[in-house]
C-alpha cells in the first residue's frame, strides 16, 4: 500500500479558541443529554466508591482514578458505536464506562472475582471488552497508541466505516509510541482519533518541566496532521471538537490529534500524597471547573434537562454502584486452575498449548 | 512435486500461499516492497533488506505495506491490527532489534489474551533474521529466541531447512497466537526440496532427522547441520547419532527430546545462542527433571561463549557451535 502524498501543511487548522457560531453539540436530544450526563456521574461516583473500598482495605492493586476528566472520555464516547474502537490507558475506568462496558462485570473485575470483565485475571489496569470495542486499559504509558493505529489499520483496509479512538496523557506523548504511530498513521491516512488527555501531570510531575511546547496539539504539525484543542472540563466542548475530527477521520481525511485539557481531581494512584500540587491549585478546578455542575449548570439554565432528573440519576447510579459493590463481594473468586488457562488460544478440540 | 528451492525462496512462497488464501493477511515491515510498486521508471523493488519478500506486492499491492524504520510502531500497530480482525505478517529485519520493540511483543501481543481473560485473539506473525555467520557484527548477528521462548503467550519457530521453513510459517500465520518466526542465516542461503502447494508443519512437533542408537544429539535452525556434521563423523568411528530438529521452541516438544534420550541414554544440545538462561540449559534441565532414569552420562551444552558475537571471521567461526565440538562432547560423556 502506498500512501497518497500529502501537501506540506505544518500545523494546520489549529483550533484553540472557543466553542463559536453554532455547534454540533447544541443539537443533542434530551435523551442524548441525560445519558451522556448518567455515564459522567457513574464515573465520577464509580472512581469515588473505588476510593472508599481501597481506604477501607476491600480493594488490592495499582488504582488510578479518572474523577474530574469525564466530560473528555464521554464527550469523545457519546459519538462512538459498535464498529469504533477504544484503546485506552491505566487511568482507563472512565473510558470502559463511557465505551459501555458493563459496570457491574468491571466492578467484579476489580474485586478479582470470576464474573469480572476479564475473569479476574486484568485488574483496574487491563480492563478490556473487545466485543464492545475496547481494546483495554494498559499498564504501559503510551502502548494502546499503536494498538489504535492497528485497530484504524484494520478499519481502513476492511473498510469498515469504524474510527480507532486512542485516549493517552500528556505523558505519553513523549514516548517513542506516540512520535512513531502518528507518522504511519497520517502517511497512510488511516482513521484514528487521538486524544490526549493533558491533565498537567505526568504521574507526579508537571508537564511543563518535561514537555517544551505549551500546547500538545501543535505535535501534530510533525506529521502534517489536523488538530485541535478541546476545554476537557466542558462537555460540550469536547463534543464539539471531537464531532468534528471524528468526522474528518470517517470522511477518509486522515488522523486527528486532539488535545483535552483537563484535570485529574485525584492524584496519580490511589494513596497518593499529593506533595507536588498546591492544595488551592486542586481546589480551583474542584470547584470551579468540575465538568459535571458545568454541564448541570448549562443544562438547567439553557432549560435542556430539570435538575430533578440529573438528582434521579444521581440517585440509580448510586444504587447501581451498591448492587454492583454487593454482587461482586458475594462472587466467587476465579478457579486456580484459571492461573493457566487463556495463555495461548487453541482451538476447539484441540489439546491446550502450554 | 517438489523442487530446490532457499530458505528465503520457501519463505516467500509461504507468504503468497497465506496472502492467497485469506485476505486478512498484510504483510508490513521495513522496504517487504522496497518501493518497487512504481510503474514505468526503471526501478524494481528491493523485496526487504535481503529480497524476501520481492515480488509479493506486485501480486498483492494492497497488502504490502512497506513502513517508517520504526519498530516499535511496525509491531505495536500490527498488534492492534490483529487484536481487530486482520492477520499480520511482520518483518523485523534482524532480532537484534527486538529491543526497540519489545513493549508491543512482551506487554502487549503476549499478554493481551491472557489479561483479557481469553477475549482476544491475536494472530501475529513476526518474521525475523537471527543469528551469526554472516560477519554482521554484534548488533545484528544476536540469537534472542530464548528470550521470546521464554515470555507466555508468544510461540517461537525455527526452522533448519527450506520445506520446514514454507510449512511452520504457513503453520504460524494461520495461528491465533503471536508467534516469532526465526530465519537462522546460518541456513538462510540453504537449499533443499520444497514441497509445492500448501501445507503446514505443526508448531510444537519436533523432527527425528536422523537416526542412530548411541547419542541424542538435539539442535534446532543452524545448529541442526552441525549435529548432522558431527553425525556423519561420528558414524565413521562407529557412534551411531539421533539427531532431533526441535523446529519450535515454545512450545517445545518434550515428549521427542524424552524419547531420543530414553533410547540412547546420551544427550548433546546445540544451541548457537549463550548460554544463560537458554534453551541448551532448558533441554538439559527437562532431560535431568523428567528423564534422569534415562540418562547414562551427564548431558552435555554446546553454546556459543556468554560473550557479543565478534566481527572478525575467525573469532566469529569460533564463536559459533562447530562439529568438532560436538564431537569433543559426546567424547566427554565417555
Amino acid at each position: 500500500m502506498r500512501p497518497t502524498p500529502i501537501e506540506s501543511n505544518p500545523g494546520r487548522s489549529q483550533n484553540t479558541g472557543q466553542n463559536t457560531g453554532e455547534s454540533s453539540a447544541m443539537n443533542l436530544t434530551r435523551e442524548q443529554l441525560l445519558d451522556a450526563y448518567r455515564k459522567m456521574r457513574m464515573i465520577r461516583a464509580f472512581e469515588e466508591k473505588l476510593g472508599e473500598l481501597v481506604a477501607a482495605g476491600k480493594m488490592g492493586g495499582f488504582m488510578h482514578l479518572y474523577a474530574g476528566e469525564e466530560a473528555v472520555a464521554v464527550g469523545v464516547c457519546a459519538q462512538l458505536g459498535q464498529r469504533d474502537t477504544v484503546a485506552s490507558t491505566h487511568r482507563g475506568h472512565g473510558h470502559c464506562i463511557a465505551k459501555g462496558v458493563d459496570v457491574g462485570a468491571m466492578m467484579a473485575e476489580l474485586f478479582g472475582r470470576a464474573s469480572g470483565t476479564c475473569k479476574g485475571k486484568g485488574g483496574s489496569m487491563h480492563i478490556a471488552d473487545v466485543e464492545k470495542g475496547m481494546l483495554g486499559a494498559n499498564g504501559i504509558v503510551g502502548a494502546g497508541i499503536p494498538l489504535t493505529t492497528g485497530a484504524a489499520l484494520t478499519a481502513k483496509l476492511k473498510r469498515s466505516g469504524g474510527v480507532a479512538v486512542a485516549f493517552f496523557g500528556d505523558g505519553a506523548t513523549n514516548q517513542g509510541a506516540f512520535h512513531e504511530s502518528l507518522n504511519m498513521a497520517a502517511n497512510w491516512k488511516l482513521p484514528a482519533l487521538y486524544v490526549v488527555e493533558n491533565n498537567g501531570f505526568g504521574e507526579f510531575t508537571p508537564t511543563e518541566f518535561v514537555v517544551p511546547v505549551k500546547d500538545i496539539a501543535v505535535r501534530a504539525g510533525s506529521y502534517a496532521m489536523e488538530s485541535a484543542i478541546a476545554d476537557g472540563m466542558d462537555f460540550f466542548d469536547v463534543y464539539e471538537k471531537a464531532g468534528e475530527a471524528l468526522e474528518h477521520c470517517r470522511s477518509g481525511h486522515g488522523p486527528v490529534l486532539l488535545e483535552c485539557k483537563t484535570y485529574r481531581f485525584a492524584g496519580h494512584f490511589v494513596g497518593d500524597p499529593l506533595v507536588y500540587r498546591s492544595k488551592e491549585e486542586a481546589e480551583d478546578w474542584i470547584q470551579n471547573r468540575d465538568p459535571l455542575d458545568r454541564f448541570e449548570s448549562h443544562c438547567v439554565e439553557a432549560q435542556l434537562v430539570d435538575a430533578d432528573d440529573l438528582r434521579q440519576i444521581d440517585h440509580a447510579v448510586q444504587e447501581e454502584l451498591e448492587a454492583a459493590v454487593e454482587a461482586a463481594e458475594a462472587a466467587p473468586f476465579p478457579d486456580l486452575s484459571e492461573i493457566t488457562t487463556d495463555v495461548y488460544y487453541t482451538p476447539p478440540g484441540e489439546g491446550g498449548a502450554r | 512435486m517438489s523442487r530446490k528451492l532457499n530458505l528465503g525462496m520457501a519463505v516467500n512462497e509461504a507468504i503468497h500461499i497465506a496472502m492467497e488464501t485469506d485476505p486478512d493477511v498484510i504483510l508490513m515491515g521495513e522496504d517487504v516492497a522496497g518501493g518497487g510498486d512504481r510503474e514505468g521508471d526503471g526501478i524494481d523493488e528491493m523485496g526487504g533488506v535481503l529480497g524476501t519478500t520481492k515480488g509479493l506486492v506486485k501480486s498483492f499491492p494492497d497488502r504490502v505495506l512497506d513502513t517508517p524504520i520504526s519498530e516499535m510502531g511496525i509491531v505495536g500497530t500490527a498488534v492492534g491490527a490483529a487484536a481487530t480482525g486482520m492477520r499480520p505478517v511482520v518483518e523485523l529485519m534482524f532480532v537484534d532489534f527486538l529491543g526497540t520493540c519489545l513493549d508491543p511483543l512482551l506487554n502487549q501481543a503476549a499478554k493481551l489474551r491472557y489479561m483479557f481473560g481469553g477475549k482476544a485473539r491475536i494472530p501475529l506473525t513476526v518474521r525475523t533474521v537471527s543469528g551469526a555467520g554472516m560477519q554482521a557484527a554484534a548488533q545484528h548477528s544476536q540469537s534472542l529466541y530464548w528470550m521470546t521462548a521464554g515470555i507466555p503467550g508468544l510461540k517461537t519457530v525455527i526452522p533448519s531447512n527450506p520445506a520446514d521453513a514454507k510449512g511452520l510459517l504457513l503453520a504460524s500465520i494461520r495461528d491465533d497466537n503471536p508467534v516469532i518466526f526465526c530465519e537462522a542465516k546460518l541456513v538462510l542461503g540453504a537449499t533443499g526440496e520444497v514441497p509445492e502447494g500448501d501445507y503446514e508443519v505443526p508448531i510444537g512437533k519436533a523432527s527425528l532427522v536422523r537416526e542412530g542408537g548411541d547419542v541424542s544429539l538435539i539442535g534446532f535452525g543452524g545448529t541442526v547441520a552441525v549435529c548432522q556434521r558431527a553425525a556423519k563423523k561420528l558414524a565413521a568411528e562407529g557412534i551411531e547419532a539421533d539427531v532431533l530438529d526441535l523446529r519450535s521452541l515454545q512450545p517445545l516438544d518434550e515428549e521427542a527430546i524424552l524419547t531420543t534420550l530414553a533410547k540412547t541414554g546420551r544427550v548433546v544440545v546445540v544451541d548457537e545462542s549463550t548460554p544463560r538462561s537458554s534453551v541448551a540449559s532448558d533441554v538439559a534441565a527437562l532431560c535431568v527433571d523428567q528423564g534422569f532414569d534415562s540418562l547414562e552420562t551427564p548431558v552435555k551444552r554446546v553454546t556459543a561463549p556468554h560473550s557479543p558475537v565478534p566481527f572478525s571471521r575467525p573469532l566469529e567461526q569460533a564463536y559459533l557451535p562447530s562439529p568438532e565440538r560436538v564431537i569433543e562432547a559426546v567424547r566427554s560423556q565417555g
